[in-house]
């Protein structure tokens, strides 16, 4: 899925230059406030959803090889966290919509989670 | 830049304006070094659980990085609190983290567990008081 069409399907304000676009295919979804999940579970080319508006979300992007930030409930990133974004060359978009909406538009699309179901959890378990 | 190759960074407690500097120079001198991404990727998360590590509970500590045609070494030792019960550390969800760590996105108990996933060796080393020692050997083939 091209980050290109993601930021129109959530109807995304960009905060990085907006020709990178077009250019970036987005082969998973990611969503998730804890960096340290994102570091533990993500998978090189995903979009991360967050609502953790922090220059970490950005350093965390980096070294996980994320390709694409959404921030989420059209939360505004700083000048901080936009001039790191620029500096390491991932596109930072944020959209109006909640973090359960944000997701279920894109898996509708078919795109795929980077995270599989946890093992040792049943489905059927009863609490 | 060439293969040797080998750097020292200085990590300071508490820094969390410059936390992550470390990692994200150690990534960019692999990627310009030419070694395979995903090797790239492993040694950048397992570097930056262990610089967050530092800037979340040690005091100071010292980064040293090294890279041959085999392998990728980091060895980080700090100044700190040590860790009393490294078993308890090692597992997935223990943390003694505070809030302000959580509402940076860090604390959830998946440090040294991440690190231990992405590294081929890794060993720790702490004494109570006094500090911890990381060794994290990544295999390069």
């Amino acid at each position: 899925m091209l980050l290109s069409d993601i930021s129109e399907l959530l109807a995304c304000r960009v905060y990085t230059p907006k020709e990178q676009l077009p250019g970036v295919q987005i082969q998973f979804g990611c969503a998730s406030d804890l960096m340290s999940d994102v570091l533990a579970f993500s998978r090189a080319g995903a979009v991360l959803l967050t609502g953790l508006v922090t220059v970490q979300t950005i350093q965390t992007a980096y070294i996980a090889e994320i390709s694409a930030v959404v921030f989420v409930r059209g939360k505004k990133p700083n000048e901080d966290v936009v001039a790191l974004a620029r500096e390491k060359h991932i596109p930072v978009l944020a959209t109006p919509y909640s973090m359960y909406e944000a997701c279920g538009l894109l898996y509708r699309k078919g795109l795929p989670s980077t995270m599989e179901p946890a093992t040792g959890v049943s489905a059927h378990e009863q609490t | 830049m060439t293969v040797p190759y080998s750097q020292s960074f200085v990590i300071e407690g508490r820094d969390f304006v410059h936390a992550g500097k470390a990692s994200t120079e150690i990534k960019s001198i692999l990627k310009s070094l030419g070694v395979d991404p995903v090797v790239v990727r492993r040694v950048a998360i397992a570097a930056y659980e262990a610089e967050m590590n530092v800037v979340m509970y040690a005091e100071h500590a010292t980064m040293t990085f090294s890279v041959t045609p085999e392998v990728v070494h980091l060895v980080v030792e700090d100044r700190g609190p040590g860790i009393g019960d490294i078993n308890l550390a090692m597992q997935e969800g223990w943390s003694t983290a505070t809030h302000e760590m959580r509402e940076m996105g860090f604390g959830a108990g998946m440090g040294l567990p991440n690190i231990k996933k992405n590294a081929d060796e890794f060993t720790v080393r702490s004494e109570v008081g006094k500090g911890t020692r990381l060794e994290i050997t990544i295999h390069i083939n």
